[in-house]
């Protein structure tokens, strides 16, 4: 096992813009916003940023390939900028380059931004995904949409574990209830109204048997954190948060074209996390996890995904659901800001977003919706789909 | 002795009632009142007549060995293809040898039955075997009574010389400019002359002709045959014809028009079919196929046809006419044939480039679902792979072909999509776990929503992935459909 990068490196600053259907607003103004509010907290300039790593995603949409956009719309001076993008994980693989370049010794203060502006495709959900795949794979997938692609994982979690469509729907919609409750305590969310079960599952059907209550927001926005070494960072903040652990997994394709995967869950999740934890030094994450963001994109993925973080046994996450187990007074509150589901999902921001929650949350400074004494906090980041997915954690700590 | 070795048949599973035609749009064109009676297949969104050519090839070649297959002849008045040769899409479709003779034919409705001739005419000459397959999907305008008449289907036969089902005795050609129905290149519908001549001038007259000269020729007589075969929609006209020919009526094979319409190109070859699933050995069977002229020939039933059916595991004829669902409405099916632009939203005007040289390399992987095995582990592996994927053997370039097109599966996953753009919403889609081996991810055809389930056996079908107009492409590849037991019905 690696050293890894606990405690090398820390967060000395972020930003996050209020997300939404930004109508009025471009990926320029959302990327300004992000970084001013992150420069402001870190008590930093433009000048200090040594280097920057820009994260979006659907790249016809927003501002472009390449880390000129970023570059060009700061007016960053000459410094290495990068763009990543890794499907919906792409936020958090900005924060992860920007992390190994500080963990590195090759820079002291980087900054991790990353932006999408959905709004502008004209699409109802997210963009089609017909030229995405590659070239050979576009002439055989068949045509799919995100929801559908969780949906199914839904299919196999109700037929594995012999769950009633219906009362598995249910549960479902517990996990969206309390998103909303959640997004209503926070000013920047996309959704801010409550929601019953009932009205959830009235909801018109968007992918059987997901709704649209089971799906989160496609939203503009963006997010940004300036990222620096411990000793620096104390320097420059009473409170800067650590980062304990951060892992990525990609598919080796196994889920898709070999048949021992069972349906039920998203392995990169799973084989993420378990890295993740051993680098953090976590031995049992139920008991030492303060709180999560994980990447709700659509309910069922944040079912399955208490599993795979080893919060929840297999098949039994839906028993911690109904008992109120990630709720915001609950034993491991999750999505305090309301997620991917109610805070919205520009996709290249939302692994940054969830950072800034848990960052805000590590430092007391999460107002309402304030967890009470959190030490370490998680985020999970997916992106592709459930046979054909990449998965970040990260694992953040207030204290050394 | 050179004739029929095997033959199979496509219906797509769509039937339009003739009288829901009426009732939309029947108010433009009284007379088509007269045409109210049974229904018709019509090819689904995702069907045009090479892909029912090759699903009807698929049902011919089953239990034969592709590789023995010298030539493949394909014949359409309504290629997708005007350059690129169809018949060549279609053997890559099939797996067939790449040495191997591909021709078109088409431009009159007995382009089956001439590629049939060209067939038999081949294999005396240089024996071996030429798959023949004819498929059709013409288009009558809204109102008219061709929309009433024309079905959607595909047939096709193996020719060979041996363990012949039944031999090709001889054969009698006609060519007349007869331009009872027309169509100019790259037009989509069809054009007639006034129907009384297209009935009492051209089926009329011109079947009993053919049938005439063909027995003179051959110095037979009616009552030689059992089974009598001539493609006309005109029931009243098929008695006219049989009191002409001096048939009993028994001897006159079903025009099929109630049940499956006129289907041009394919509808000797496919009434052809339907009298071989009850012939007998020594019957003798007389097929024309009629288009500005015909082709009038005699084939003989061999013993070879008892084993035959007896040894069939896939579906016969009758499998095909019974698995149907019945379109629920006329605007369903004007939508299908592109006649009813529907709003497709966002989503259904995106589609991606092709890349030309790109399916050329994957033409195997892409056009005939071919994958690999694993010679180190054994695992099947769609679509092929260099490495293998079970992470206990990551063998290197050990693997070796291995044909997914004719395995049966199971749906392992599914859902039904409502966001996804689809004529047929919403669009269901599974992982498929093939029997023996190996998963993908597949669009599901041709399957009602309470019947789509976890478990769901499945088998595969060749359909038109899309249509590229802007940039001249139909792309095709496989789905999934439900395997049914016998037949199955539904509603939509």
């Amino acid at each position: 096992m690696p050293e890894g990068i606990k405690n090398k490196v820390a967060i000395v600053g972020m930003g996050c813009t209020q997300f939404g259907e930004m109508w009025e607003k471009g990926a320029e103004d959302l990327m300004v916003e992000a970084f001013g509010e992150a420069l402001a907290d870190a008590g930093l300039e433009k000048k200090d940023i040594q280097a920057a790593w820009l994260g979006t995603c659907f790249d016809e949409v927003n501002v472009g390939k390449s880390g000129i956009p970023l570059a060009s719309t700061l007016k960053l001076p000459y410094i290495p900028v990068t763009r990543t993008e890794n499907f919906c994980a792409t936020g958090t693989e900005a924060f992860r380059g920007a992390c190994y370049a500080v963990a590195s010794g090759a820079y002291d203060i980087v900054l991790a931004l990353g932006v999408e502006k959905l709004k502008d495709t004209g699409y109802g959900g997210l963009p089609e995904f017909g030229t995405v795949m590659g070239t050979r794979n576009r002439l055989i997938f068949p045509s799919i949409t995100a929801p559908g692609a969780f949906a199914m994982m839904a299919t196999s979690y109700f037929a594995k574990y012999g769950i009633d469509p219906e009362a598995g729907r249910r549960t479902l919609a517990r996990i969206s209830v309390k998103s909303h409750h959640n997004a209503t305590l926070n000013p920047k969310a996309h959704l801010r109204q409550e929601i019953t079960v009932e009205q959830a599952l009235k909801a018109p059907m968007i992918a059987w048997p997901l709704g649209l209550y089971d799906c989160s927001g496609v939203s503009d926005g963006a997010a940004a954190a300036i990222i620096t070494r411990p000793e620096i960072a104390k320097k420059l903040r009473r409170d800067p948060v650590y980062v304990k652990a951060l892992q990525v997994a990609a598919s080796p394709g196994e889920e898709l074209i070999y048949t021992r995967w069972d349906g039920t869950h998203v392995e990169t999740t799973f084989r993420a996390a378990a890295k993740a934890y051993a680098e953090a030094g976590i031995k049992n994450p139920r008991s030492e996890i303060s709180l999560m963001e994980v990447h709700d994109c659509f309910s069922i993925t944040e079912l399955v995904t208490y599993e795979d973080l080893q919060i929840s046994p297999r098949g039994q996450a839906s028993r911690d659901v109904e008992e109120g187990f990630f709720d915001l007074d609950g034993g491991i509150p999750c999505q305090t800001d309301g997620g991917l589901k109610c805070f919205g999902h520009p996709i290249g921001a939302s692994g940054l977003r969830m950072l800034y929650e848990v960052y805000k949350q590590l430092q007391g400074q999460a107002g309402p919706r304030q967890v009470k004494n959190p030490k370490l906090g998680l985020t999970h980041n997916l992106g592709g789909f459930p046979a054909f997915s990449v998965a970040a954690v990260a694992i953040l700590g207030n204290e050394e | 002795m050179v004739g029929i070795t095997s033959y199979g048949v496509y219906i797509p599973w769509n039937r339009l009632n003739r009288r829901a035609v009426f009732s939309a749009i029947g108010w433009l064109n009284m007379s088509t009142g007269a045409w109210t009676r049974g229904e018709k297949a019509v090819a689904s969104y995702d069907e045009d007549s090479l892909s029912l050519a090759v699903n009807a090839a698929r049902n011919c070649l089953e239990g034969q060995e592709r590789d023995a297959v010298d030539a493949l002849y394909l014949a359409s008045t309504t290629f997708p293809y005007a350059e690129r040769q169809n018949s060549s899409v279609a053997a890559t479709a099939l797996c067939l040898r790449e040495n191997l003779r591909t021709a078109d034919f088409t431009g009159s409705l007995k382009a089956g039955t001439s590629a049939l001739l060209a067939a038999a005419e081949k294999v005396g000459q240089e024996g071996g075997r030429v798959l023949v397959a004819a498929a059709d999907c013409r288009l009558g305008k809204a109102g008219s009574v061709q929309e009433q008449i024309f079905g959607d289907a595909g047939a096709s036969l193996l020719i060979g010389d041996k363990g012949v089902l039944a031999t090709l005795e001889g054969s009698y050609s006609v060519s007349i400019d007869f331009a009872d129905h027309r169509r100019l290149a790259g037009e989509v519908f069809d054009r007639a002359w006034e129907e009384r001549w297209i009935r009492d001038q051209g089926y009329a007259k011109h079947i009993p002709v053919a049938i005439k000269a063909l027995l003179e020729k051959y110095h037979l007589k009616i009552e030689d045959f059992a089974k009598i075969i001539f493609p006309c929609p005109y029931e009243n006209v098929r008695s006219s014809i049989a009191r002409k020919i001096g048939a009993v009526p028994e001897q006159i094979q079903d025009s099929l028009v109630f049940s499956i319409g006129e289907t041009g190109t394919p509808h000797p070859l496919l009434m052809l079919a339907t009298a071989l699933e009850e012939a007998q050995p020594k019957d003798r069977i007389l097929l024309v196929g009629y288009g500005n002229g015909y082709d009038a020939l005699i084939l003989q039933v061999t013993d070879e046809i008892k084993g035959f059916r007896a040894r069939r595991r896939l579906h016969g004829v009758a499998y095909y006419l019974n698995r149907k669902r019945e379109l629920a409405s006329y605007e369903k099916y004007a939508s299908f044939q592109r006649i009813l632009p529907i709003e497709t939203g966002i989503r259904g005007e995106e589609i991606a480039a092709t890349s030309l040289s790109a399916l050329w390399r994957d033409r195997k992987v892409v056009l005939g679902l071919e994958g690999s095995r694993c010679r180190r582990c054994g695992t099947p592996q769609y679509p092929a792979q260099r490495v293998c994927v079970n992470p206990d053997c990551g063998a290197v370039d050990e693997m070796e072909p291995y044909s997914f097109a004719e395995r049966t599966g199971r749906v392992f996953t599914y859902t039904a999509d409502y966001l996804a753009f689809s004529p047929d919403p919403p669009a269901i889609y599974a992982l498929v776990d093939f029997d023996g081996g190996g998963r993908f991810w597949f669009d599901v055809a041709d399957c009602s929503l309470p019947d789509i389930r976890v478990g769901l056996p499945v088998t595969m079908t060749f359909r038109r992935k899309y249509l590229d107009q802007a940039r001249g492409v139909s792309g095709y590849f496989w789905k999934a459909t439900p395997l049914l037991a016998e037949g199955g019905g539904g509603n939509a």
